[in-house]
């Protein structure tokens, strides 16, 4: 494996109700990866420590091999971003905000972001107030789109976007790939990463729980269902995660062949899809 | 090449590559020297993630199917027919076993599972 484009160490930061606890991860170039968790898991303070946008209380990030802390300025100009839900001063017309980005970020391509804003049915005479937040989040991608990067970072991006335009977003990433630069973006609709990421981060309760290739995720962890007669102590305590109903029992395994040896036709065990991770992933029994 | 991927499919997404390009390989399909797409190009034309593509090719690439020349792309390998004719028996016996276990599970014994065999081998029985 080549040596990560981004590594991350330790990143701890603490919020009076939240910490993100001891984050560590890295992403190769070449590849996309998607972070998943449920709302509030910590994928926006992961992402905005990357951005140089928190404070850390611990934890180092490397960056194309060099130390984000002390190189940010420079390093950042290499990565593009798209928040959550860009926001604009309301007033200024779209081709105004992009000058006012573009001369931060040496090898922006003024031709491909005409193209973009065209693609993405924009007028750059428009005024920001005057767009919905699914237009919002088109501009804010051709401005990202139009940077000379070499990691991209996207908060939620595909969330109140329509599923076309998903689509032909998605189909763009993949093509925007190369083998010096990375996509890093979190969501929630595991349907956008489904065997398409190369790998995935699951965080939870603000820690990373899993952090893989999709392709390593799926041929380790699966799903098992039975009967309640099947759980015995020692068996949940294997589990990585339960759901129990009177009528039997959804869980998660990170040893699927043992697992099927074990219960052989007693129980069902398949793999997982993303969704079932995402959603069984650490869930405790309630005994 | 055509490649379906079915997310029905209790096999990985890697194994339906690999069976659908080797059956394609086998059957002549795809030719000798053929280019197939590069490793992204497929994993993008076929919205997956290109570490699934690269085990495919890797797997094909040692069953001796393609070759890949760096700086060039990957090829259909020429056919190395001891190989192919090995595959084919594999293939065979697989399906045989496949039957003996179904001939076990319905009771049936082995000299009536041989009377099948050679009913199913009679000239006029295509």
């Amino acid at each position: 494996m080549p040596e990560p484009l981004l590594r991350l160490r330790g990143l701890t930061k603490r919020y009076r109700a939240f910490t993100l606890q001891e984050a560590s991860l890295d992403l190769p170039p070449g590849s996309l990866m998607g972070l998943l968790g449920p709302n509030g898991a910590g994928k926006t303070t992961l992402l905005k420590a990357i951005l140089g946008l928190v404070r850390l209380d611990a934890g180092t990030l490397t960056f194309q091999g060099r130390d984000l802390a002390q190189h940010g300025a420079e390093l950042r100009r290499r990565i593009a971003f798209v928040p959550d839900t860009p926001a604009f001063q309301p007033g200024a017309r779209l081709a105004t905000l992009k000058e006012a980005h573009a001369p931060f970020y040496p090898g922006f391509d003024e031709t491909r972001w005409k193209g973009l804003m065209a693609d993405f049915g924009l007028d750059p005479r428009r005024k920001a107030q005057e767009l919905s937040l699914g237009q919002r989040t088109r501009f804010a991608l051709t401005l990202a789109l139009a940077q000379d990067w070499d990691l991209l970072v996207l908060d939620e991006p595909t969330t109140g976007l329509d599923p076309v335009f998903r689509r032909e977003l998605l189909q763009r990433f993949s093509e925007a790939l190369d083998e010096r630069r990375a996509i890093l973006f979190s969501t929630h609709i595991t349907s956008d990463l489904e065997d398409r990421a190369d790998f995935v981060t699951f965080v939870r309760d603000g820690q990373v729980v899993l952090s893989d290739t999709q392709e390593a995720i799926k041929g380790r962890w699966g799903v098992v269902k039975g009967g309640l007669d099947l759980l015995d102590e020692p068996v949940r305590r294997a589990f990585k995660g339960l759901r129990e109903t009177p009528h039997g029992f959804e869980a998660l395994t990170d040893n699927l062949p043992g697992t099927r040896a074990h219960f052989g036709e007693q129980a069902l065990v398949e793999r997982p899809s993303l969704e079932d991770l995402l959603v069984l992933l650490g869930r405790k029994a309630h005994a | 090449m055509r490649i379906l991927l079915s997310n029905a499919s209790p096999d990985p997404i890697y194994e339906q590559i690999l069976r659908q390009v080797r059956a394609q390989i086998l059957s002549g399909d795809l030719k000798e020297g053929q280019a197939l797409p590069s490793i992204r190009k497929l994993a993008q034309n076929l919205q997956i993630s290109v570490i699934t593509t690269k085990r495919a090719y890797d797997e094909l690439e040692r069953e001796g199917l393609i070759d890949t020349v760096a700086g060039k792309g990957t090829f259909v390998a020429s056919p190395n027919l001891d190989f192919l004719q090995e595959k084919r028996i594999a293939a065979v016996e697989a399906r045989l076993r496949e039957a003996v276990r179904e001939a076990e599970a319905a009771g049936l014994s082995a000299e009536d599972l041989k009377q099948m065999l050679d009913l199913l081998l009679e000239p006029d029985h295509a």
